[in-house]
């Protein structure tokens, strides 16, 4: 199969950038997306060029380390796909292949087609835990949690961090992923505790971090590759709001 | 913003089902004006009030959410957004729904817009042959409080006259067309603020937001249209009611 | 080289108790006054740090990737084993310590397998504790399930994303250690250098991954869990960034290295498609339990597959071999990793492979699916199935999953005594990079547990008896100034430089295949004499040709993911050797390990307690020199050395 590719080039966060375009050759339907550009990045080793830069790291879907705009869908057009999961075989011999970073204030371009995603993390550390030190627990049968709850729980838990949502996102609103991560804690009984400090400060945090606010226009369920769904956005909603009455009122 | 949404919902329907009354004749209509407008003045300014300030808070509150997710995306580049239209328009269909109420207040509240000269006594008394506030009836007996036969504006007659300039109409009819738009995404919307939905009522609850929407959309669009389509005439062309009139204005004099 | 395995006096069941108990505790206000290098932030790395934050030392923690969430731990898939003896089929700790010394091929030390099992029960508690959505019944009490070898259910999972949900729950800890300021997180920082103090471990060299800068950072000790190092094969199932660097790099500064050439073949891999493939993907482990494994009878048939003309669906079932049912009727498609592997590796070569390059088998659904109706079965296997149809694009409801064996775990690594403490003082090793728990072959569902159990239970309490130890007037070394601290890093940046400066022509990658290729070939599922030293050769000439050709473009102070690689290659390269003389050393079949010459007229592998009951320990004496071997010899006092048998 042969691809024409216009793939982001951006040197640096501070360079400027823009889209270059290549040619790969002789790409088999059963590679993978990654491997194409691994393949496109051995022809520039041997044209002395630079190769182009592009997270990744499991390449099993997992570790939300892969990104990419394809052709202006984050992860591409197969739905609830990781990049590194799609294949070639969805493309046509021929095809016009963009390239494109995620984009987003709060993701700024390290370089080509990497960005940082560590405002994920920052919200992670302002409240995305429950608190149990190590040692502390009490027997795990002691805490028995209906099969349902803990259906949902790991339904939102499954949340890989990739940040597909924001980039999709017209407003990059990070409220899936603090979402996905509200629900999975918040529904739990161990993490019931500290539900209402959470939700208030992973909100702020994310709106420290520059992510925009939610429209509910779902343009974020869409494209996760995890298939979360805006259920968790209703449940972040419920439980922030719930809290911010609580602190006003002094309930 | 939600609950702006709320107010600025509920204050449509009932706005709606109020102008509807056009359709049962032009002395229900006005009697239902004459009504609205014998509230108390501090409750009116309230009611008023609030009415501002939700529309107040909720464009403000729009535009600083749009001024936040602007500088949160940098640059829009060629996505494919999977996502509705509706949702998608909602700055552009909530920024014209903003220009048509203000040239409606201007319209029918404040009665300041140019070829609205009915507002003037003597101008729409030539057209009319009438003075522009009639008497009151309620079913077909005049209405009569101290002895004095009530006189109202007619508000009937406002709205034939508005709406007989076609593109009055068609301004009219686009904004409801927008307004259903706007409201088929943020009915929808106003669950998911507060919490309240989930991939199940979801699928109910836009149905119901079309609806809704839908609802709004041909309850208002009907009036202009009617009017357009001469359905709906002036109220003293009803020969009817014109020779009931004139009677009672001989009654009075 | 000092192979004090430090072993606690007194009973096995008490060891680790007694142990605690004689262990010097540091005061909580000075705690405080320690500081504490973590590289890795995986199960082990994540839930060391955390714990350690928690007591109150000051803790810095490194890992390659963008986030700590992402460390290859979240790969793992089917489950974490506990002596819970929650579905009471007769499970005990001694039960999970018998099984996993025995799955081990009676080649780990039995005290640190008994802690093991004795903390695997507060792993489960603990990471309920923080959220890890379990698999749960409908009374509410947690699921289990059985899994590879073990014949009672003490798997824990979470649905096929076993790994993920526990790390997340470590890292969650974490944050909440970074967001309260004890821990300071370094992402994208690769760990290129051990920094020694009068031969303690006191510091790290990092290159910052973005701006390419290098640092140095002191501590008052440095643990090491930096995960395994099955990319020495190039194709394996591990993540595109795991690598040997930072314990090569530890070995080579004295740390002894352990037991290299144990490596676990994983016989659910999704077969290799051409040769652009970068990476194998695992299928998890828990599909055997109601797949089953066949190939057809004759090669002719299976050629007819291969080329398409044959619907292997229409076969009937006196053509079909269930060659695992056959050879190990008691355990069938369940028999242990490295038999089920070697058994389809066998038929392979037989001729009777069916996927397009030969080297697949079939793991069949067809059976499971008239019995338990395909609505149960999407449950239980939805996700893996999903996966494979995405990799593949073929539909397993309807036809046939394709399976092949692929490097997955290694059981080798730096050398650590009781206290998980290297042959550098100061220097501690948990998870998959110390080589403590697993002997010669892994039991499924044993690394998770094993990374947990060092990270929150073990670390905590054994680098706190180091630091008292150390005493609290040495408590906060932070001299980066020193003489040891500027040489390292010199060296680091030489190294860098002469990456660079090569400027041959062949990629990194183009290097990491090869050598990916000779270690599968001569060093893979079965070894012999022959293959290795024509191995040790050939590697010989591929770090000759490395060091003349390697073409890096791009310079170092930038992100440049060629320079990285380039790095880790010629580490692995130098390793490939250290493994296949650790293959060559052992004489004897046992675990993971097979050597081609030591086996039974059946052809099972044949252990030699007599000779090798021992830990093979290799120490650097310096660049071209042969390393050195050294034995920590193994007794069993609790078990009876048995063959194993699956038959
Ligand atoms: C596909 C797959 C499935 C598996 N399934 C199971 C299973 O079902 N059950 C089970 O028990 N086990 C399973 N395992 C094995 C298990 O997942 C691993 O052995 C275990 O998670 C290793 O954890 P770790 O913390 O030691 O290392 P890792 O999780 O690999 O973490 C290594 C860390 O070190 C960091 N690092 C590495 N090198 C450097 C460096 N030079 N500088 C700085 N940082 C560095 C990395 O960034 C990372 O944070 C599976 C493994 C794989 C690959
Ligand atoms: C006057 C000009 C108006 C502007 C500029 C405007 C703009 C907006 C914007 C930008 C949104 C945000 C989209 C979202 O949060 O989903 C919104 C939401 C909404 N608007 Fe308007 N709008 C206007 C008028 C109206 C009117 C007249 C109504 C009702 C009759 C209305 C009802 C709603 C509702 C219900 C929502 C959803 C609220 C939520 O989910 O939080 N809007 N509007
Ligand atoms: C065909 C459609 C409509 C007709 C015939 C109509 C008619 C009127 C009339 C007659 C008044 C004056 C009431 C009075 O002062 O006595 C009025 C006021 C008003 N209308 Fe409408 N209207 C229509 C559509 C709308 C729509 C779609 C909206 C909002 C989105 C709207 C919002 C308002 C508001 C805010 C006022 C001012 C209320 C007040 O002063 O208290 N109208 N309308
Ligand atoms: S919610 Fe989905 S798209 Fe967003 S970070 Fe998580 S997995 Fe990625
Ligand atoms: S696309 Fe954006 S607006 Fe909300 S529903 Fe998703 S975060
Ligand atoms: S590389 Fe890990 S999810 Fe794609």
């Amino acid at each position: 199969m042969r691809l024409n590719l216009k793939i982001w080039r951006q040197e640096s966060g501070q360079a400027s950038g823009r889209f270059v375009d290549y040619m790969v050759e002789n790409i088999s339907h059963d590679s993978s997306f990654l491997e194409m550009l691994d393949t496109l990045n051995e022809e520039l080793i041997k044209k002395n060029d630079l190769p182009v830069s592009f997270d990744h790291d499991c390449r099993e879907g997992i570790c939300g380390m892969c990104s990419l705009v394809i052709n202006g869908e984050p992860h591409g057009p197969e739905k609830a796909t990781t990049t590194c999961q799609l294949h070639m075989r969805h493309f046509r011999d021929g095809d016009t292949i963009t390239i494109e970073p995620w984009r987003a204030n709060a993701f700024p371009v390290v370089k080509d087609l990497v960005t940082d995603r560590s405002a994920f993390d920052s919200i992670m550390q302002a409240g995305g835990f429950i608190t149990a030190r190590t040692g502390s627990a009490v027997d795990a049968n002691e805490i028995p949690i209906a099969k349902g709850i803990a259906d949902k729980a790991m339904d939102a838990a499954a949340c890989i961090g990739c940040g597909a949502c924001v980039a999709a996102c017209p407003n990059a609103s990070a409220m899936l992923f603090t979402g996905a991560k509200v629900s999975h804690l918040n529904r739990l009984p161990q993490g019931k505790p500290e539900k209402e400090r959470r939700s208030i400060l992973m909100v702020s945090a994310m709106d420290k971090a520059g992510f925009g606010g939610c429209t509910n226009i779902g343009a974020c369920e869409s494209v996760c590759p995890k298939s979360i769904n805006l259920d968790v956005i209703s449940h972040l909603n419920r439980d922030y709001q719930g809290a911010s009455m609580k602190r006003i009122f002094h309930f | 913003m939600a609950f702006t949404g709320v107010v600025l919902v509920l204050f449509v329907m009932g706005h709606m089902l109020g102008n509807l009354l056009i359709f049962v004749g032009p002395n229900t209509l006005n009697a239902y004006a004459y009504k609205l407008h014998s509230i108390p003045d501090s409750i009116m300014t309230l009611i008023r009030l609030s009415l501002l300030l939700a529309v107040v808070v909720h464009i403000w509150m729009a535009v600083l959410l749009t001024i936040a997710n602007k500088k949160a995306k940098p640059r829009f580049y060629k996505t494919k957004v999977r996502s509705t239209y509706a949702s998608r328009t909602m700055r552009m269909s909530g920024f014209i729904l903003l220009s048509f109420i203000i040239f409606h207040i201007l319209h029918y509240t404040v009665r300041i817009v140019p070829t609205m000269e009915y507002n003037n006594k003597i101008v729409f008394s030539k057209i009319s042959g009438i003075s522009n506030y009639v008497p009151l009836y309620k079913g077909d007996r005049p209405v009569i409080e101290y002895d004095e036969l009530v006189h109202t504006f007619n508000v009937y007659d406002m709205l034939i006259h508005g709406f007989k300039n076609s593109y009055v109409s068609f301004f009219y009819v686009l904004s409801v067309g927008l307004l259903c738009l706007h409201l088929a995404h943020g009915i929808s919307s106003i669950f998911q603020t507060f919490g309240l939905r989930n991939s199940i009522w979801k699928v109910w609850l836009s149905r119901f937001a079309w609806t809704y929407g839908l609802i709004i959309f041909i309850g208002f669009a009907s009036i202009p249209l009617a009017i357009q389509l001469n359905v709906l005439k002036y109220s003293w062309q009803n020969t009817d009611e014109g020779s009931k009139i004139s009677k009672l204005i001989d009654l009075e004099r | 080289m000092n192979l004090d395995p430090k072993i606690p006096e007194g009973p096995l069941s008490q060891k680790w108790s007694n142990h605690k108990f004689n262990m010097r505790l540091v005061n909580p206000a000075n705690r405080r006054k320690y500081n504490i290098i973590v590289v890795g932030s995986g199960l082990a790395g994540s839930s060391a740090a955390a714990s350690l934050a928690e007591q109150g030392y000051n803790v810095s923690c490194f890992c390659y990737q963008d986030s700590p969430r992402r460390a290859h731990s979240i790969a793992a898939q089917g489950g974490i084993n506990a002596a819970k003896n929650y579905q009471n089929d007769g499970d005990s700790i001694q039960r999970l310590f018998y099984d996993t010394i025995k799955g081990g091929d009676y080649r780990s030390r039995e005290a640190n397998v008994y802690r093991l099992a004795e903390v695997s029960s507060n792993i489960i508690d603990q990471c309920v504790a923080q959220g890890v959505p379990f698999a749960r019944e409908y009374g509410g009490l947690l699921a289990n399930r059985s899994f590879g070898g073990a014949q009672v259910s003490r798997t824990f999972y979470a649905r096929g994303q076993t790994g993920q949900q526990l790390l997340l729950g470590a890292y969650s800890s974490l944050n909440r250690q970074i967001g309260a300021g004890k821990v300071k997180m370094y992402t994208r920082h690769e760990m290129l250098d051990l920094v020694l103090i009068h031969g303690h471990a006191k510091g790290i060299i990092v290159r910052n991954l973005i701006t390419g800068k290098i640092s140095r950072h002191a501590a008052d000790c440095v643990v090491l869990a930096s995960g395994g190092y099955g990319n020495v094969f190039y194709l394996s199932t591990n993540a595109q960034g795991c690598n040997v660097t930072a314990t090569f790099r530890a070995f080579k500064r004295g740390a002894g290295f352990a037991n290299p050439c144990f490596t676990q073949i994983h016989p659910t891999c999704i077969p290799v498609h051409g040769e652009d493939q970068a990476k194998l993907t695992l299928m998890s482990e828990s599909l055997r339990n109601d797949g089953r494994v066949w190939v057809p009878k004759s090669k002719a048939v299976a050629e007819k597959i291969r080329s398409g003309i044959l619907d292997p669906n229409s076969l009937a079932e006196c053509d079909r071999d269930y060659y695992l049912e056959r050879k190990y009727p008691s355990f069938g498609n369940l028999a242990p990793r490295d038999i089920s592997s070697r058994s389809a590796n066998e038929v392979c070569l037989e001729g009777r492979g069916v996927a397009s390059t030969g080297l697949g088998v079939y793991l069949d659904f067809r059976d499971a699916i008239s019995r338990d109706g395909e609505q149960v079965i999407r449950e239980r296997y939805g996700n893996l199935f999903e996966m494979y149809n995405r990799i593949t694009g073929e539909d397993p409801y309807c036809k046939p999953m394709m399976i092949f064996p692929a490097v997955h775990y290694t059981m080798g690594g730096l050398w650590v005594d009781y206290n998980l403490q290297s042959t550098i003082p100061g220097l501690f090793v948990a998870g998959e990079a110390n080589f403590s728990d697993h002997g010669a072959n892994r039991l499924g569902a044993s690394a998770l547990m094993q990374g947990l159990a060092d990270g929150y239970f073990v670390i905590p309490y054994t680098v706190g008896n180091y630091l008292g130890e150390l005493g609290i007037s040495q408590a906060g070394f932070n001299d980066i100034k020193s003489e040891a601290f500027s040489s390292t890093e010199s060296e680091v940046i030489k190294r860098l430089e002469d990456l660079i400066s090569i400027k041959g022509t062949r990629s990194p990658r183009s290097f990491h295949k090869e050598l990916g290729k000779i270690i599968w070939d001569h060093c893979g599922m079965e070894r012999s004499r022959k293959s290795l030293e024509e191995a040790i050769q050939k590697l010989d000439k591929l770090k000759i040709d490395f060091e003349k050709d390697l073409r890096v473009v791009g310079h170092s102070k930038t992100l440049n993911a060629e320079l990285e690689r380039a790095g880790r290659v010629s580490d692995f390269i130098g390793f490939g050797q250290l493994m296949c003389r650790d293959a060559l050393m052992r004489e004897e079949s046992c675990g993971g390990h097979f050597r081609k010459e030591y086996q039974t007229n059946e052809g099972e592998a044949l252990r030699d307690d007599s000779k090798y009951a021992f830990v093979g320990v290799w120490e650097f004496l310096g660049d071209g020199e042969e390393p050195k071997m050294h034995k920590e010899p193994l007794c069993f006092e609790n078990v009876q050395l048995g063959t194993r048998s699956y038959k």
